[in-house]
């Protein structure tokens, strides 16, 4: 057993600090929250010459060949840098389903590109249901003589806005139940899709995307008619566990502002951190950020070595979901009023909590996966 | 990083089993709920130590067997996990065997250390007193120098195992006039001495298991002191994170948590299974998570060991998170059985013989023993976040 990073990961992890102290203060989080867009182009192509786009990506696409629990190390960086921007989208969602779904051809049109940080990416799953069911599929594909045509709205889409291009899943028109859904690889600028931001609680982009009779080439099929849903399967637990991976860098943030907070306030002439009361929620916040950190590596690191971890992953997100909203709550009952205005940074972590809380699975939905996983 | 054990501590976590198994099967112990706390085999110890699962982490020199903490904590996951009789060597292989090894001298370290890990001695923690729990900086009870001797006066309670114990290990006042902190020291009391009475306590699961302990000039040889003179204060503080550290705090319960699992898969309600109840399967759900939350914390604590760091907060917090487990296992566990919740321990109709009413009751002192939760949370607070100590 080793709970440390190794020198590399360190390494990496100071590296991406930084970066990320230098290049994504507080300050333009908020900006980019207000902005349209919500990303710095300029940013963007300086992470890409990093190589944070292609890092899990194998060398020939244009790759730094990092594992999965590396990949960790940073997305906890840009956790708790709160770094806006389609990285989750393009790398992990848009990145991630092709390399494990889609064909060499497809791989090599695409991953190197996304390497380069030319394009953007996004994958678009749920829609009016709200829900990561197959059942919860409606929009539906045709075939044609060229290709196929898509018609459907998705919901919650993030970064759709400004991606080049959408991974939809839709099911076929004759399709009932849960059979027949396929994933494909749609260019954003195709005629008939229209993309609506939404209006969330943490100022990120997501958004409604219609498709109404979107047509579409044969090759933007990814993977082969049927199987959408295995691909979905396939990659799901690395989205869950690299937007845990972002909760244990946000929480830990969260954690580190509100005992710097709690030593210099003072209040009946001494530091409130002197209060037991309130030394007793930051013992009870770096317990749930501790508890996030040990069971999302874990996750992680069986990912990383290839070893199956349903329940694992179930049990990162399910705690990682509660724990950083009960952080960022406690966080902000230290910091009294001033934590509640605007300017404050406090908020941008208590708005985060939620939306990922919500994102991929609260915790109940994932305490049903571990339910099923003790034999329940 | 990395997650999995060494095959070597594969083979030893199966050997533990093997032997654990063999010691049911002959009808040795029971698999039960608080299990290791209430009972108290010599026997057992003995074999224990003689595959050498005693005192694994210490010096050679002494008998011990320099195996890292995470071998240590492996055996005795298993021995939670089977809930065997451990009593006998328990705190001493715990704590007062690193007290000794950190603190004592040359000589007590060749005497205590593998008597400690041959299981020939039993030895009891006298700290507590009726007017010092948290506190223990203002225990009364006296040690004054006479002679070649000491003359120890007092109290102590809430001795866990001091009726079936060899020795005590005391904490005691040896200066009156110095400040406080300044003036405790440790020593090594054997009960057999004249003027030591103990009488039993009975707690609320119906169970004696600790004791109150009463010293009448007590008349205990200079030798038996432990580490300097008036330094017994600060040599505790580290001694305590030894105690804090370990996979009991988590899984005093285990086979309550194992058999409810099992349970509520077979038992009926309404002709549903209970497993499918939602809110039952979400609350056992929970409990699992939590659990191996807390395995990982233990594990974390003896990897930190291993590193050769202290884990001053890590263990507090890790008392502290796992002892809450336990309590809200054994209040979900009673709720989740009904109206059959409530029944102890030889009643006919009690569910896994009343594991989860017993559990209850025992639950209570989870967090109280060994410091509470709130002295634990003040500690990650200080000491582990740096946060400032109130102007008193
Ligand atoms: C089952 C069991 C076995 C035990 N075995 C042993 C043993 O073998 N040897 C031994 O020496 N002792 C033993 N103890 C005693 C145990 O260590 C003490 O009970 C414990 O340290 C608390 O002391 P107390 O009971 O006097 O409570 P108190 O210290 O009086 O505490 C009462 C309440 O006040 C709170 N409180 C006290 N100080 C603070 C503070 N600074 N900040 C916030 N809150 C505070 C506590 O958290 C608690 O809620 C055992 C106790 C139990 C229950």
């Amino acid at each position: 057993m080793d709970f440390s990073l190794n020198e590399e990961q360190e390494i990496l992890r100071n590296m991406a600090r930084n970066f990320l102290t230098k290049e994504c203060p507080k300050s333009f989080v908020k900006e980019m929250n207000e902005d349209e867009k919500g990303y710095s182009p300029t940013l963007w192509s300086k992470m890409a010459e990093l190589g944070w786009m292609g890092f899990i990506f194998p060398e020939k696409y244009g790759g730094m060949e990092g594992n999965f629990l590396d990949l960790s190390v940073l997305m906890e960086e840009m956790g708790r840098a709160c770094l806006p921007g389609p990285f989750f989208s393009t790398v992990i969602l848009g990145g991630i389903s092709l390399l494990e779904g889609g064909n060499e051809k497809q791989k090599e049109r695409f991953l190197p590109k996304i390497a380069r940080g030319e394009i953007i990416l996004t994958l678009a799953v749920t829609e009016a249901s709200g829900n990561y069911e197959p059942e919860g599929i409606e929009t539906r594909f045709i075939k044609t003589n060229e290709g196929y045509t898509i018609d459907g709205t998705k919901v919650f889409v993030p970064d759709a806005h400004i991606a080049d291009y959408i991974l939809v899943a839709a099911k076929a028109k004759e399709s009932k139940g849960n059979n027949g859904i396929a994933l494909f690889i749609v260019d954003t600028k195709s005629h008939g899709i229209t993309v609506t931001p939404l209006k969330t609680i943490s100022g990120d982009k997501q958004c409604e995307v219609r498709f109404e009779g979107v047509k579409i080439k044969e090759d933007a099929l990814i993977g082969g008619l049927n199987n959408g849903w295995s691909i979905i399967q396939k990659i799901w637990p690395k989205i869950v566990v690299a937007r845990c991976a972002e909760v244990v860098g946000g929480a830990q943030e969260a954690l580190e502002m509100t005992i710097k907070y709690a030593k210099e306030r003072e209040q009946f002439g001494q530091p409130i951190g002197t209060l037991q009361a309130v030394q007793h929620y930051c013992a009870d916040m770096v317990a749930d950020v501790d508890g996030c950190r040990h069971i999302t590596y874990q996750a992680s690191w069986m990912l990383s070595c290839g070893l199956s971890c349903d329940k694992e992953v179930a049990m990162a997100k399910a705690w990682c979901s509660d724990a950083f909203r009960r952080v960022t709550a406690k966080g902000h009952q230290i910091h009294g009023a001033i934590g509640f205005t605007e300017e404050h940074d406090l908020h941008l972590y208590y708005k985060k909590a939620k939306t990922w809380e919500l994102f991929y699975g609260d915790s109940n939905f994932h305490r049903e996966i571990v339910a099923q996983q003790m034999g329940l | 990083m990395d997650f999995s054990f060494t095959k070597e501590q594969e083979s030893l976590r199966q050997e533990v089993r093997d032997f654990l198994e063999a010691k049911v099967r002959d009808g040795e112990f029971q698999v039960k709920s608080n299990g290791w706390v209430e009972s108290h085999s010599q026997k057992f110890s003995k074999d224990m130590s003689s595959r050498g699962w005693i005192g694994m982490t210490w010096p050679k020199e002494y008998g011990g067997h320099e195996r890292s903490y995470i071998d240590r904590a492996i055996v005795m996951e298993e021995m939670l996990t089977y809930q065997a009789p451990i009593g006998f060597h328990f705190l001493a292989d715990r704590q007062v065997g690193p007290a000794i090894i950190h603190f004592g001298n040359d000589e007590q370290k060749k005497t205590y250390l593998p008597k400690i890990i041959n299981a020939d001695i039993s030895i009891a923690i006298g700290l507590s007193e009726p007017n010092a729990g948290s506190d223990l900086v203002s225990v009364k009870t006296t040690a004054i120098e006479q002679g070649d001797f000491y003359i120890i006066n007092g109290q102590k309670v809430w001795t866990t195992g001091g009726h079936r114990a060899d020795y005590i290990w005391c904490l005691v006042r040896t200066d009156l006039n110095a400040p406080k902190h300044k003036a405790l020291s440790e020593f090594i009391v054997d009960v057999k001495t004249p003027g030591i009475t103990i009488r039993p306590i009975i707690n609320m699961a119906g169970i004696h298991s600790f004791n109150e302990i009463f010293f009448e000039d007590v008349k205990v040889p200079k030798e038996n002191l432990v580490g300097p003179k008036n330094r017994g204060f600060y040599q505790l503080m580290a001694q305590v994170d030894y105690e804090r550290a370990g996979l009991e705090r988590l899984m005093q319960n285990y086979p309550l948590f194992k058999n409810l699992v099992e349970y509520v898969k077979n038992e009926k309600r309404n002709g549903k299974a209970l497993s499918k109840d939602p809110f039952i399967r979400n609350k056992l759900a929970e409990l699992e998570v939590e659990y191996q939350i807390g395995r990982l914390f233990c594990y974390h604590v003896a990897w930190t060991l291993s590193q050769g760091r202290i884990p001053n907060y890590e263990a507090a917090l890790c008392k502290a998170f796992c002892t809450q487990f336990e309590q809200r296992l054994s209040d979900a566990a009673t709720s989740v059985l009904g109206l059959y919740g409530q029944l102890m321990p030889g009643s006919e109709y009690a569910p896994m013989d009343g594991d989860a009413a017993d559990s209850y009751l025992w639950s209570v002192s989870y967090t109280i023993q060994g410091g509470t939760l709130e002295v634990l949370k003040n500690i990650v607070a200080t000491r582990g976040l740096g946060l400032p100590v109130a102007k008193s």
